[in-house]
């Protein structure tokens, strides 16, 4: 089961935190400041994973994560997750968003927090693996954006 | 409308986005979003976000929908960075409630984003997502699902299953899947509210969508890990559609990187191989498609590695099979050694996982696994180490304990620091090849562990050195070690090291530092007393530095006596305290000798959990007239009882948990009591004043991980007898497999030499037990059996328990012989007698009887008679005379007639009949004999005897019933009566019918009333038995009663008058004391023990029944009011 989502960039700032357990208000920052410490201080050319530190539940869990850019993108996974699995789908949900976004870039996910919350919605549900087809993916919330602009349309003309 | 606005309105979307609607809402954001960017502190953060809330707090309060949207937005923003914006809360599910369907969607995200599972306003949001659920909107009903599956409140479950359970035919497979992955979630939370729609989920397995499919697994994942063995059935199915997946029978839509659906597959191969581990026949089922899945995998991306691996781990958990099981290590080789970082990890892993099946895997990489050791990824380390843990043995343990020590050193993540200490110290215990490497490396543990360490750790580490195995020469060699050691530790610069290893120092120092007899007493004392000036010891430290110094302090008394001086100002009231008990016992030889008895075994040791030493104390403050102590539970009763209404109806329930609990705990004053400094910390003891379990809590702990004490029972050959057929074999083979490498350089040389060190032990010719958890070799350090593990008073006082019971059963099966089975035994230790009668016990302890007032009345003029039981005020003068004594022996049964009975009293008569009773005092029941004597000349025909009571269980055991009664005769029936639980005093009623004429039926009723006092038996049993069942008891009452004075030995006169008055068995008087033992017919015992203080009777009584010493008590004070 995936436990956490975070997605934060270079200086540690949160831009995306889902969590699929419950932890306090405090406890969820202590988790997205402590991941980042442990992240950001590892090279580019050494593996993606590594053990969750203790507030995250300790060896039981681990950090799979992947670094674009000015992003970092990380899972907290238990152990009944395949790891690779997790790097392709980190990899699937950022294409995804590129497709999305056209050319995601950091303030994309900024602006459009709700969105990105969206589309990882069409992916993983309570902490599992929905959906891993992208065009599915794209599908899905094509339809919502759609159904978006037929509103603020409606909304318009009601106005007119 | 017309086509041309139509037409303007397609080209604007663009426009729209910029102008209005969506930019409006994002230009709050924006403007958020750049001014916090622009900051540069926290602070300025802060101030800002809180400005930011304060405004929107306004704005929600206007009820504009448009700008609601735009203000959850902001608020996940802010949650996000961590403030708190909980104002939003509400509103957020008003949102997704009251609005259109984008404002539904931002509202069912905020809640899932806002709310956890057990927060209070999600029940608002009920109503809400069955109304969408229910709804005719795709969208609606879809948004609903995600959001069930994200939060939903597990009281709620049942209102939703239903249309759930609906949604699983839904025409529509995305509502399909989402339904299935919602039921998943509810399994989790609550399983039991789902178990009847098992049916459906195999419906969803056999869904025409694969996607459906494919969430279905899910929940198939986790009901096979929990019981595997009631889905083998299912195993065919999984095969199939692992085959169609492989075959690429599944839309090109699922493919990723032209592998078809790998995430399907991974999920597929984990439930095989839960499925068929242990199973051959299952097992077989699967061997075709994990081979096609091996092949059909080729490597050119990660996620074909993904599949693999799952592959691999699924062949070497199933029933093996040898053709594939060498497919799968070719496949760990292309891992390991891949130059990509992440496959090596999980090559790793795997070789981690497989290593307990096949050691010689890892020899065949012993090369890749001494790079992946230098390498710089903390990550890769790790693994590395957790793999070399795995093929530890007696041979390679240093090498291997070096490499996790050098790791350890460099660390600094407390997590990875207790774990791998942790197995150091395991290993070290396992496999120590001497001593001096033993201690050394527990020091190494100890010093980088630090304060991190599990408490287990020096636990255990202690626990080994105190209990030592069966040579004594070799255990004091190991503790001299350590002491010398310790010294030498000591002598240095002692203020960095933690904690922890100051106090596994002072405790081995303090118990043996007189094995070391060239060094001098005063100089150990001196260096612990160093310790203590030390401002980085923390007081936990100094208690069990003073501890230790106590234990050595013999002789020394000019040092301690300084020690003692300097500590007596400290701030620390628990030092001060320590330093005072030192002071003390250094004074008095004879006392330190009493209470720490040198080379005293550990087993006999007893701590006096109870306190009897203040027994004393306690009577003394008694008889000045403190209030006697009363147990929690009599304090919450005589609370209920004061209460005007009782508002609490269960709380009588207290006493029988408290009872369960606590029945380990108690000491007898008889034993001798000794406090020990075991743990050497005596206040933390005295905190916990708990069983005695506890005290010991310091060194007798069992390891938690695998093995250690399973193999300290085995009696195993020592280790020191060398394989030496395996080491040779090994490091050959290590050179065979290293002869391929071109010209090693020297840096190589060295691989090469770490390589036939670490892998030593692990060649074809040693065998794999060498490996395998369950038949590693002995370890080095064994602790002795001991079949005294738990404590004596909780065993002993359990023993005695169930030889009572035995011995009980055994009475019933003669009982059951003589009455026809009509005796119910009831065992004293069953949950009845435990619970509690609301009748019994208030403030003076005496019993309160609502319906027996009345009898009480007569009983005192009674009793003043010399008599205990009662005859009702009756009108009828008693025509006839009485039965004397030698009448009735005539008319009882032969097995009867040798019984302690009562006086026969008169209970009623009329012109025909006259009815008496006499009481017989069995073990086990009350029998009570009642004579009709038939007073007139005429036969009395068809004469029934009809006995009813309450509070008593009650057996007719012959002649109730009798045909015909001749003139002037008399006959007796009995019965046997039960008291289950203790009633002070407790009132018969029965009947008489017989017909003088026939067809005239009479009826005489008659009634009567028994004390407790015709219910207790003596309990014999020796002065050791009572003291170990004194322990066992929980129930006390104390109270001073009244001493005969008048004779020239009180107690014993006063005692005696107990024991007549009430069958008391007297066990033993020794001095101003005297211990006495009862029982309730054959259950609950009552333990008394007296002790004369002054003019008064200090009573202290213990029994497993709550009521019953007050009831015991009731009775010793009217025997003694009647004296």
């Amino acid at each position: 089961m995936i436990k956490a989502i975070l997605i934060f960039n270079n200086h540690g700032k949160p831009r995306l935190s889902k969590f699929y357990e419950h932890y306090t208000e405090d406890t969820e920052q202590q988790i997205i400041r402590e991941t980042f410490h442990l992240v950001s201080k590892r090279d580019e050319n050494i593996c993606n994973f590594l053990e969750g530190g203790l507030l995250i539940g300790g060896s039981e869990n681990k950090l799979i994560y992947r670094h674009y850019a000015t992003l970092y993108f990380v899972f907290c996974v238990d152990s009944s997750e395949s790891e690779l699995g997790i790097l392709d789908l980190i990899q699937v949900f950022v294409e995804t968003l590129d497709k999305c976004f056209e050319n995601v870039c950091e303030l994309d996910l900024i602006f459009h927090m709700d969105k990105v919350h969206n589309i990882l919605a069409e992916m993983v549900m309570g902490g599992m693996v929905l959906e891993t087809n992208m065009s599915e993916i794209i599908t899905q919330a094509e339809a919502h954006n759609k159904m978006e602009k037929s509103e603020v349309r409606a909304a318009l003309l009601r106005s007119d | 409308m017309s086509d041309v606005v139509e037409k303007t309105l397609s080209a604007l979307p663009g426009l729209f986005d910029s102008q209005t609607g969506a930019a409006r809402i994002t230009s709050r954001l924006r403007q958020l979003v750049k001014s916090i960017t622009e900051l540069t502190s926290k602070n300025e953060e802060e101030s800002l976000i809180k400005q930011e809330l304060s405004s929107m707090k306004e704005q929600v309060s206007s009820p504009n929908t448009s700008m609601m949207r735009e203000i959850m937005v902001r608020a996940m923003y802010c949650e996000m960075l961590g403030y708190d914006a909980s104002f939003t809360y509400i509103h957020a599910i008003k949102l997704a409630q009251q609005g259109g369907v984008l404002e539904k969607r931002v509202g069912y995200l905020a809640v899932s984003l806002f709310l956890n599972e057990g927060h209070e306003l999600l029940l608002l949001l009920v109503n809400t997502v069955l109304k969408d659920l229910q709804s005719t909107n795709v969208i609606e009903a879809y948004m609903a699902l995600t959001v069930v599956a994200q939060v939903f409140p597990k009281d709620m479950i049942p209102a939703v299953l239903p249309l759930l359970e609906d949604k699983l035919s839904y025409p529509k497979e995305i509502i399909r899947r989402k339904a299935v992955l919602a039921l998943y979630k509810f399994y989790l939370i609550a399983p039991n509210q789902v178990q009847h729609i098992h049916a459906k989920f195999r419906k969803a397995l056999c869904d025409r969508d694969p996607g459906v499919m494919t969430s279905s697994l899910h929940i198939y994942l986790q009901l096979i890990t929990e019981s595997p063995d009631d889905y083998k059935d299912l195993t065919g199915s999984f095969v199939t559609i692992l085959k169609q997946v492989v075959g690429g029978k599944l839309p090109v839509d699922f493919n990723y990187h032209n592998v078809p659906a790998p995430w399907l597959q991974i999920q597929l191969l984990r439930i095989l191989s839960l499925l068929g581990k242990e199973d051959r026949s299952t097992s077989e089922l699967m061997y075709e498609v994990l081979d096609e899945s091996l092949r059909r995998a080729e490597m050119n991306h990660n996620i074909t590695y993904a599949i693999l691996y799952e592959c691999v781990k699924a062949i070497y958990t199933i029933h093996p099979k040898a053709e594939l099981l060498e497919k799968a290590a070719r496949c760990i080789g292309n891992f390991v050694l891949s130059p990509k970082i992440n496959l090596r990890y999980l090559g790793l892993k795997a070789l981690t996982y497989v290593v307990q099946h096949d050691a010689k895997l890892a020899l065949q990489h012993q090369m890749t696994i001494i790079e992946c050791l230098d390498h710089t990824d903390f990550t890769i380390k790790r693994e590395t180490l957790e793999l070399l843990f795995r093929i530890t043995n007696a041979q390679n343990v240093t090498v291997i304990v070096e490499k996790m020590l050098d790791f350890l050193h460099g660390c600094s993540d407390e997590h990875t620091i207790i774990h791998l200490v942790g197995k150091v110290a395991e290993l070290a215990e396992k496999f120590a090849p001497d001593n001096s490497w033993f201690i050394q490396t527990m020091n190494d543990v100890f010093s980088t562990g630090g304060d991190l360490l599990q408490q287990d750790v020096p636990n255990n580490f202690l626990r080994l050195l105190a209990e030592g195995s069966e040579s004594k020469e070799e255990d004091d060699q190991l503790r001299l070690y350590a002491v010398n050691s310790y010294l030498t530790v000591l002598k240095g610069d002692a203020s960095h090291l933690p904690q922890r290893f100051l106090q596994v120092m002072s405790w081995v120092l303090g118990e043996y530092a007189h094995l070391q007899e060239s060094v001098d007493q005063r100089e150990v004392i001196r260096l612990l007393t160093q310790l203590l000036d030390q401002r980085s010891v923390s007081s936990e430290t100094r208690v069990w530095i003073l501890s230790a110094l106590t234990k050595i302090s013999e002789g020394q008394t000019d040092l301690i006596l300084d020690l003692a001086e300097s500590l007596s100002s400290s701030q620390d009231t628990v030092l001060r305290q320590q330093a005072q008990e030192l002071r003390q016992l250094s004074q008095d030889s004879q006392l330190y000798e009493w209470v720490l008895p040198r080379g005293a075994p550990w087993d006999s040791m007893e701590v006096d959990s109870s306190l009897s030493f203040l027994d004393g104390f306690v009577s003394e403050a008694l008889a000045a007239g403190a209030a006697p102590y009363k147990p929690p539970h009599q304090r919450q009763e005589e609370l209920c009882e004061d209460r005007a209404l009782n508002l609490e109806p269960y709380s009588f329930s207290l006493p029988v948990s408290l009872s369960s609990c606590s029945i380990t705990d108690r000491q007898s004053p008889t034993l001798l009591s000794v406090s020990s400094g075991l743990s050497g910390n005596s206040t933390e003891l005295s905190q916990k004043a708990g069983s005695s379990t506890l005290i010991l809590e310091g060194v007798k702990r069992v390891w938690g991980r695998d093995g250690y004490l399973r193999q300290n029972e085995t009696t195993a050959p020592p280790v020191d007898e060398p394989s030496a057929a395996v080491q040779p074999s090994g490091q050959q083979e290590a050179a065979e497999r290293l002869e391929p490498q071109p010209e090693p350089s020297t840096q190589n040389q060295d691989k090469l030499q770490l390589a036939s060190s670490l892998f030593v032990g692990l060649g074809a010719g040693s065998s794999m037990s060498l490996l395998g958890k369950s038949e590693a070799p002995p370890p080095r350090f064994r602790k002795k059996p001991r079949p005294h593990e738990s404590s004596s008073s909780s065993s002993s006082g359990t023993s005695e328990r169930s030889s009572d019971s035995s011995s009980r059963s055994s009475h019933s099966t003669t009982d059951s012989f003589l009455y026809g089975s009509l005796l119910e035994e009831e065992p004293a230790t069953s949950i009845s007698a435990f619970s509690h009668t609301p009748k019994s016990s208030t403030a003076n302890g005496l019993a309160q009887n609502k319906d027996t007032k009345e009898d009480r009345r007569a009983n005192t003029s009674q009793i003043l008679g010399g008599d205990m039981v009662i005859v009702r005020p009756n009108t009828f003068q008693d025509k006839h005379p009485s039965l004397v004594s030698s009448d009735l022996t005539a008319l009882l049964p032969a097995d009867l007639k040798d019984l302690p009975h009562s006086d026969v009293i008169s209970l009623t008569s009329d012109p025909s009949l006259s009815l008496s009773s006499c009481r017989l005092f069995r073990d086990e029941a009350l029998l009570l004999v009642i004579l009709i004597s038939n007073c007139t000349e005429t036969v009395i025909k068809d004469v029934a005897v009809q006995l009813t009571c309450e509070e008593l269980e009650t057996a007719s055991l012959r002649g109730n019933v009798m045909n015909c009664l001749e003139g002037n005769s008399t006959s007796v029936c009995h019965y046997a009566l039960l008291m289950d639980e203790p009633h002070t005093n407790v009132s018969f009623t029965g009947t008489v019918s017989y017909q003088t004429q026939p067809g005239h039926t009479n009826t005489l009723s008659f009634s009567g009333t028994l004390s407790a006092a015709d219910f207790i038996r003596p309990l014999v049993v020796s002065t050791e038995e009572y003291g170990k069942l004194w322990l066992s008891l929980s129930h006390d009452v104390k109270q001073n009663l009244k001493l005969l004075t008048d004779a020239s030995d009180p107690l014993r006169t006063t005692l005696n008058a107990l024991k007549d008055a009430l069958q008391l068995h007297v066990v033993d008087i020794i001095g101003s004391e005297g211990i006495v033992a009862c029982r309730l017919l054959s259950g609950a015992p009552c333990l008394l023990h007296c002790r004369v203080n002054g003019a008064a009777l200090a009573m202290w009584l213990r029994s497993p029944h709550p009521a019953l010493p007050d009831c015991i008590l009731y009775h010793c004070q009217r025997a003694l009011a009647q004296h």
